[in-house]
């Protein structure tokens, strides 16, 4: 049985592996020089500043190595990838304004559907510019921003200069530093003091060409007291050279306000996924990532948060799936900087067909963070011999009034776990998909329904394609 | 026709030999209990027929209604008839035995006209309104069902999920490996009243167990004794009384002045 467990899981990518003919208002030509910086920042009739910032960045992106620990990066070739392109010279606010190849595209992946259902807003990139945005109206009125960072940089320069690139600098990490550079898209969100947003607002990232870098950046913030939750998807169809997606995401949550940030990301095993994720949470404040990783070729994603304030809080809680020639490194990152701040980290990996995964997280209680309580916990499932999984759990501890716990299981589903399911009379795939669903249940729950049905049907649908 | 029968049955786990030529047969309707001092290859017996891959059969058969069940996976044994109560049940994270439960049935569902099949619920409604009846029966509390599959499970309540499934899914042929063990005499009794409140002549009954304890209350129609992989006595309720009198040397002595 052992062996027929081997073979079982293969993402379907069919609802997602589809291409598009679609015409281009403009396409940088291949390769990054600060020609292309310069012609990314025309075509966007950008204020200087913003210029500057990009070509500061470039220079800061050419001086860096690429990073030695981790994954493998060692096959990208900067000079291959097209770092911008338009795919249509206006952005609507109504589906009918998007162009009809790329409406269906985002109808096929059921984004309006899910818009009518249960989002209160919603953006839709593709490629690299933001195609469609729509806010409920009352949620306007009460002045929440949610828009494209584009059009954010245009409309509200006070409040994007004030925080762009406060959270995470170009001089962060060499993806941090490209990004700031070639940036293009992502999502702008502003919630002002105390008003909480009912419903979720989303953003979905699609890569349709080949050889296509995507660098989204996203900016999140919340006033006092405010709450909101972002949700964000993602997708590209299958080719045979590589796709980059290299986006930053900053939020700031100021005192007494919740922000929760949901993604799945299910990138086509062909994409390089290195993303940087991070937030700041003052006084009271409550940040939580809830970040899955399903497809990509390779994904480095650590999301963070830096508990600046008395009494903040964090949660940090990812699935890594990895299959044949995946690796996913993930973790999570968490900075103690106040008193009494706690953080709580659960990390769920499942490998197979030779996929590997790794959970890289680092701990860190500054001096005089007392009262600050820490829990991490990894779980790893390996389903064949062929897999990998490691752990990389750091610990910075500088204060002694702490509580911190770790805890990690690295796991096979056992031959008498499946015989004990089978007994009752379900087939040995069915019996796997339980096991699976169940050790991702702590996951699951913490996604939208919607979401979470999507992320079932997945999973089974990984279990039941290949048997036989 | 028997129900089931175990014909000559060689088998060994990780190569070494534990059955050694076990001849067996239990009917609906019967109730047997299946004795023997630790090792004997009790355990043995009623993973192989519900077809554990890591039990071997080296020789010998194994018939469901006179046809050989070997070549079966363990799915397609339960959707058969066949139950295992386990020893020893696993734990499944993150899956609820609600859950898990009603998939059991809905893939037992899935493959049958049998008359068993029928007497399973088909929908959610009727479902949980019988396994609610039942939870009742074993005095447990509803909360039971939605806790992930034996996770954090006393002993007690190990055994009375087995029992629960055992219930709920109706199987025409149900081995219970040790019911009894850990058990104290109330939970004992419970386990027993609910064991005596599904028998029905549709149901065979093998009870493994080590202590005539249980027998007081879940009266046995058979009574086999094992020792090193076989069945060495076979008899009525007056065995047990004997067994609990003399031990298991009074049946050594007997088999060897047989092999005499």
């Amino acid at each position: 049985m052992a062996e027929a467990i081997k073979n079982r899981i293969d993402l379907d990518y069919s609802k997602y592996d589809f291409k598009d003919e679609v015409k281009y208002v403009y396409q940088a030509k291949r390769g990054l020089s600060r020609e292309i910086v310069e012609e990314i920042s025309y075509w966007k009739n950008e204020p200087e500043w913003m210029r500057q910032f990009r070509l500061r960045s470039l220079e800061i992106f050419l001086k860096k190595p690429m990073p030695t620990w981790g994954a493998d990066l060692s096959e990208i070739n900067f000079d291959e990838y097209i770092y911008y392109i338009k795919p249509t010279d206006r952005k609507g606010r109504s589906w009918d304004e998007v162009p009809e190849k790329i409406r269906k595209t985002f109808e096929r992946l059921g984004i309006p559907e899910a818009e009518r259902k249960f989002l209160a807003g919603v953006g839709a990139q593709y490629e690299s510019e933001v195609v469609y945005h729509s806010l409920r109206e009352d949620l306007m009125k009460k002045g929440v921003i949610f828009t494209d960072m584009d059009t954010a940089v245009r409309e509200y320069p006070d409040i994007v200069k004030r925080y762009f690139g406060t959270v995470v600098p170009p001089e962060d990490n060499k993806f941090a530093a490209l990004n700031s550079a070639v940036w293009s898209g992502g999502s702008f969100v502003y919630v002002p003091k105390g008003v909480k947003v009912d419903f979720p607002l989303q953003a979905y990232f699609r890569i349709n060409a080949e050889s296509v870098g995507q660098f989204e950046r996203t900016l999140i913030i919340a006033e006092e007291g405010a709450e909101v939750h972002y949700i964000e998807g993602c997708t590209a169809p299958v080719y045979s050279e590589d796709s980059l997606h290299s986006a930053v995401v900053e939020i700031i949550a100021m005192p007494g306000s919740h922000v929760r940030y949901t993604t799945v990301q299910n990138w086509s095993k062909n994409v390089y996924n290195l993303v940087t994720k991070r937030a700041v949470a003052y006084e009271g404040a409550f940040v939580e990532w809830v970040d899955g990783n399903l497809g990509s070729k390779v994904t480095m994603k650590y999301p963070a948060v830096y508990l600046m304030g008395k009494g903040a809080k964090a949660e940090i809680l990812s699935i890594a799936y990895a299959g044949a020639g995946q690796h996913q490194d993930t973790g999570a990152k968490i900075i103690h900087a106040a008193p009494y701040t706690t953080s709580n980290i659960v990390s769920k990996s499942i490998s197979k067909d030779g996929g590997r995964t790794s959970y890289r997280g680092l701990v860190k209680v500054q001096k005089g963070a007392i009262g600050v309580k820490s829990t991490v916990r990894c779980d790893a499932l390996m389903l064949d011999e062929f897999s990998r999984s490691d752990t990389y759990p750091y610990m910075e501890i500088e204060e002694e009034l702490v509580s911190i716990g770790h805890e990690a299981t690295v796991g096979k589903i056992s031959e008498d776990q499946l015989f004990y399911l089978m007994s009752r009379g379900l087939t040995e795939s069915e019996a796997l998909t339980l096991v699976v669903l169940g050790f991702i249940e702590p996951f699951a729950k913490e996604l939208p329904l919607d979401y979470a049905i999507e992320l079932n049907k997945l999973i089974k649908l990984e279990m039941e394609g290949a048997i036989g | 026709m028997p129900t089931l029968e175990v014909k000559d049955l060689y088998v060994s786990v990780d190569g070494k030999e534990i059955l050694k030529g076990l001849d067996f047969t239990v009917n609906k309707g019967e109730i047997h209990a299946l004795m023997g001092p630790n090792g004997s290859g009790k355990s043995t017996l009623a993973y192989t027929i519900m077809g554990h891959p890591k039990y071997k059969v080296e020789k010998g058969d194994i018939l469901f209604e006179g046809k050989s069940i070997l070549d079966l996976k363990p799915d397609e044994r339960a959707k058969l008839g066949l139950f295992l109560a386990f020893q020893y049940p696993v734990e499944v994270p993150g899956v609820t035995l609600f859950n898990f439960l009603w998939k059991a049935i809905q893939a037992n569902n899935l493959d049958s006209t049998s008359p068993r099949i029928k007497q399973l619920p088909k929908s959610v409604v009727d479902y949980k309104k019988e396994l609610l009846e039942k939870i009742k029966k074993l005095n447990m509390s509803e909360i039971f069902v939605y806790r992930p599959i034996g996770v954090g499970f006393s002993g007690g309540e190990k055994k009375r999920m087995e029992i629960l499934q055992m219930a709920m899914l109706k199987p025409t042929i149900a081995f219970l490996d040790e019911p009894d063990s850990g058990l104290d005499i109330d939970s004992l009794k419970i386990v027993a009243d609910v064991v005596n409140s599904v028998r029905n002549p549709e149901l065979g009954i093998v009870m493994i167990t080590h202590y005539q304890r249980i027998l007081n209350y879940i009266k046995p129609d058979f009574v086999h004794i094992m020792l090193d992989g076989k069945i060495v006595k076979s008899g009525g309720p007056e065995i047990v009384e004997k067994l609990e009198q003399e031990g298991y040397a009074w049946i050594r002595e007997t088999t060897a002045e047989a092999a005499d």
